[in-house]
């Protein structure tokens, strides 16, 4: 039985404009088991992503607890969650999020500076994650001298470099033609299976949900599992 | 913390264009700040390097400088007679009682007429400043209308070259030499016979009496000695710390004046490279969001905006340097307020220069990088996130 590794205790989530509540989230329980591989689908503003961001530490529930391994995350303070994030957390963005004025190799190393890891040890380990990636030959390439593909790829590398304990993917084939998000979910699907990561991804699309095991559905900040 | 700074360094390189403006304002702004450091520096190495350790000056009592100084013969005597003052080989005290007095030249280059200081000397003078050299032709003759001109002298005025003729004191002077003495204030005077000049200007006073010292040490008691001593009305001085107060003047004038230059410049400046840095974190939002996302903190943030800036400014600073430092080839000449001659010096750089001014341009980096990067570092992630671009 795999132990649980994410928990969401009746997390709700509001936004203010003005003086307006926006709520987005309503009364969310949830859980990610170690080896999981979910996906979070529903329509656009079902409030998805910011479920993900809650899952990530980078936004804070209104009311109720996100749990990682036992330790509530709204008892960390800012820079707390960032080195909680930095050790913990690997993320895909739909855009990829690379800085353009770095390599590919240096863009995945980034995630790394934040270790204690030496040099040598860092590009070590930036090696094996492009080479997982299949970009061991584009190492010294920037953003712009790659494909949308190979640029998530990067972004891939990037997320697992550090070995994090949960990979988060916000619409990782949102911006790519079919073959490149089809070659993207084959990516993640063998990092779950052959690696072990657990993946938690958030997609409208049926065809990328289709990789993961676990599918739970998000409509109008309700939760309902498939 | 890591401090990213070859993703700054990168990021600088990529916004060739932007980066260069800004640091040209900087470079702009140190440019004239250490121009003008060196000027006042310049100023005062002249007139420091004039004095010699090893010297004594002795003027009339209140008198500040040597052109409002009046020393009868008898006082000159008394005086030679120290027991402090160094003789030289053949038993002579290297001692050299002159006068100081301002003619009126035009200049060379553009006819206009200015002071130029006339020293009547004796032949012990040359012993009392060993740096003074004549590099061209001779020393003037003892009881003749010759002078002596100092190289930036006989460079500047009309009548002062090898050879042509100055007209004051109702004679004709003649130049037979031209000296130098390492770029002092020596070398913006005209030396003549002390005697010849006191005569040609009806003064049967001197202005100052210079002599070398058996040892430095002898400093103080010499001058307890000579002030104290009721026959005289004197000041004694070090000849260096003589020859620096009276760059004070000018060069506490030109430091402040400098000084509010470049502060009003550099708010140009220091607005220049804020604006510049608020474009960046406005183009960079969403790589902000992903810094953070990854885990990278706020402090982390905003340190890595403000050492770009700084980088960008400190280069600045080091091209206003370089761009500075090629005035050393540059000579300019100014009235020293002391003496109401005109002094020629050129612009000097020293460490303490370069050390300053980099400091300057790295405060100005701080000051304009400061503000935007604290806005980077306080941006919402989710909202930096899903910033375009």
């Amino acid at each position: 039985m795999a132990e649980t590794l994410v928990k969401l205790e009746d997390v709700s989530k509001s936004y203010w404009r003005d003086s307006i509540e926006i709520p987005v989230l309503h009364h969310i329980n949830l859980e990610i088991l170690t080896g999981e591989f979910v996906a979070l689908m529903g329509p656009s503003g079902s409030g998805k992503t910011t479920l993900l961001n809650l899952i990530a530490g980078i936004d804070r529930p209104s009311q109720g607890r996100v749990i990682f391994e036992h330790e509530d995350l709204s008892t960390l303070s800012e820079g707390d969650l960032a080195r909680w994030r930095s050790r913990h957390i690997g993320f895909v963005f739909q855009f990829y999020n690379l800085m353009p004025v770095l390599t590919a190799f240096e863009n995945v190393e980034l995630p790394l500076l934040l270790t204690k890891l030496s040099r040598a040890e860092r590009h070590k380990q930036v090696e094996t994650a492009l080479a997982i990636v299949g970009l061991a030959d584009r190492m010294k390439h920037y953003p712009n001298q790659l494909s949308g593909g190979q640029e998530q790829r990067v972004a891939i590398a990037r997320a697992i470099v550090t070995d994090p304990d949960l990979i988060l993917a916000d619409e990782p084939t949102g911006d790519l033609d079919k073959q490149s998000a089809e070659e993207i979910m084959d990516l993640l699907a063998q990092l779950n299976k052959d690696f072990g990561k657990t993946i938690t991804m958030v997609t409208h699309d049926p065809r990328a949900a289709e990789h993961a095991r676990v599918i739970h559905r998000l409509d109008k900040g309700e939760l309902e599992t498939a | 913390m890591h401090l990213l700074f070859g993703y700054s360094y990168k990021n600088i390189i990529a916004r060739k264009l932007t980066s260069l403006f800004s640091m040209l304002g900087v470079a702009l702004v140190v440019f004239v700040f250490a121009a003008v450091l060196m000027l006042s520096h310049g100023l005062e190495q002249t007139l420091v390097d004039t004095g010699s350790d090893d010297n004594v000056i002795v003027i009339r009592r209140a008198s500040q400088t040597e052109v409002q100084s009046i020393l009868p013969r008898d006082i000159a005597n008394i005086v030679k007679a120290d027991p402090a003052i160094a003789h030289d080989t053949a038993g002579a005290p290297i001692f050299t009682n002159e006068i100081l007095v301002l003619i009126n030249q035009p200049k060379r280059n553009s006819n206009e007429p200015s002071n130029v200081p006339v020293r009547g000397v004796t032949p012990m003078s040359l012993k009392v400043r060993p740096t003074v050299n004549i590099v061209e032709g001779r020393m003037w003759h003892e009881g003749t209308s010759e002078i002596i001109a100092g190289a930036k002298v006989a460079k500047t005025f009309q009548g002062c070259g090898l050879g042509e003729t100055v007209r004051f004191g109702m004679r004709d002077w003649t130049v037979v030499g031209i000296f130098e003495a390492e770029g002092s204030g020596f070398e913006s005077e005209l030396w003549g016979d002390v005697n010849q000049l006191m005569d040609a200007f009806g003064r049967p006073v001197f202005s100052s009496l210079t002599m070398q010292l058996k040892a430095p040490g002898d400093f103080e008691a010499m001058k307890a000695r000579l002030e104290q001593d009721p026959r005289l009305t004197v000041e004694v001085h070090r000849e260096k710390e003589y020859y620096a107060e009276q760059a004070r003047i000018t060069t506490t004038f030109i430091n402040i004046l400098g000084t509010v230059i470049s502060i009003v410049f550099s708010l140009g400046a220091i607005v220049g490279a804020m604006i510049t840095m608020y474009t960046t974190v406005a183009h960079r939002t969403r790589e902000i969001g992903t810094l953070r996302a990854l885990g990278f903190t706020r402090s982390t943030v905003l340190l890595t905006f403000l050492a770009e800036s700084v980088l960008m400014s400190f280069t600045g600073g080091v091209i206003g340097i370089f761009l500075a430092s090629f005035l050393r080839f540059f000579e300019v000449s100014t009235t020293n307020w002391d003496t109401f001659a005109e002094l020629a010096f050129s612009f000097e750089v020293s460490p303490s220069i370069i050390i300053g001014s980099l400091i300057f341009a790295v405060v100005m980096g701080i000051a304009g990088g400061f503000l935007p990067a604290v806005q980077a570092s306080r941006l919402r992630i989710v909202d930096a996130l899903r910033a375009k671009g």
